[in-house]
């Protein structure tokens, strides 16, 4: 038991567990949605005595603010003591991909060109993390919920809103993977 | 006290984001180039559990851990604010490899720079507030 959960989990299992996740959060009496907590925050910034969209009650929101604490702890955890060192196995073909981006060979499940502390300083490293975060938030908050409140808790509600903000998660990130990259990388 | 199940259930969500390996870049490069199911396995259990679940919560008209019965919030109908939002998102997820949650436990993994990722998410949440009332929904 403890090997399984010590090795990368397979799909199926971390399907089973999301799931949990979501439901748990149902039971609760809250309900599943991650993006929620960027507004919350902007609002506990003070965003609210400028911008009406952020002038809410964030205390009703401070249990999910509790869960990306969760969050941040559950990935330290995950890598420093449920982690029994497995290469990172990447796809054949996206490894070749890759490589034709101009990306050395995966070391971890980050590319080190792109994430690491250092990249952060370089033009590449920061336009995309830069940009790639501006648009994730801005996107998520405009279609109203991200992969977890759409992708997950709407479709499990059959929302056909749900189904139209998955088509557009798609376009965007077919439009930016093969039409993009290509001309930035 | 109360918020302790919180925390216990964000651990478990960190936890399976990291050892799912759905916060890492390439998790979503090979997702967007359709090279390997790995992504489309974990989402699609989720969600046909997620279907199940949630139509048996509502036949059985359970209750939460307060005694109210579960209510689903229809979300708001509509089209043009699910599909531009959404593109708008997509752009984004390809380009940092991360949707909000992975990008908070990316930092809890190790990956500091996503710091400066949530920083930006942040910006551009703000802009959306900020811009709301110019943008067709």
């Amino acid at each position: 038991m403890l090997e399984f959960l010590m090795k990368p989990w397979p799909w199926w299992f971390s399907g089973i567990i999301i799931a949990s996740v979501m439901f748990l959060l149902i039971f609760f009496g809250k309900s599943f949605g991650f993006s929620s907590n960027l507004r919350t925050i902007c609002t506990l910034a003070g965003a609210g005595k400028r911008v009406k969209f952020f002038d809410f009650d964030w205390k009703t929101q401070s249990w999910n603010l509790v869960f990306l604490v969760g969050a941040v702890i559950g990935g330290y955890l995950a890598n420093n003591y449920l982690n029994d060192g497995s290469e990172f196995q990447l796809a054949a073909s996206t490894a070749k991909d890759m490589a034709a981006l101009g990306l050395g060979q995966p070391k971890d499940i980050q590319p080190l060109e792109l994430f690491s502390w250092d990249a952060l300083f370089t033009l590449k490293g920061f336009a995309f993390i830069s940009i790639g975060g501006l648009l994730v938030g801005f996107g998520s908050r405009y279609a109203g919920g991200c992969t977890s409140g759409h992708a997950i808790s709407g479709i499990s509600n059959l929302q056909i809103p749900s189904f139209v903000a998955v088509i557009g998660f798609f376009i965007g990130g077919l439009l930016m993977t093969h039409f993009i990259f290509p001309l930035i990388f | 006290m109360k918020f302790i199940k919180f925390l216990i259930v964000g651990i478990l969500f960190g936890v399976v984001m990291a050892k799912s390996q759905a916060l890492s870049w390439y998790r979503i490069q090979e997702m967007f180039r359709f090279q390997s199911f790995h992504m489309y396995g974990i989402i699609g259990t989720a969600v046909v559990l997620g279907v199940i679940g949630t139509a048996l919560i509502k036949y059985f008209k359970l209750k939460d851990v307060q005694g109210n019965e579960i209510k689903f919030a229809p979300k708001e109908k509509s089209f043009w604010r699910y599909i531009l939002g959404g593109s708008i998102f997509g752009l984004g997820w390809a380009l940092s490899g991360a949707c909000p949650g992975p990008m908070v436990v990316n930092i809890g993994y190790g990956f500091v720079s996503f710091i400066v990722v949530v920083f930006f998410a942040l910006v551009g949440t703000y802009l959306y507030g900020l811009l709301q009332n110019k943008l067709p929904h």
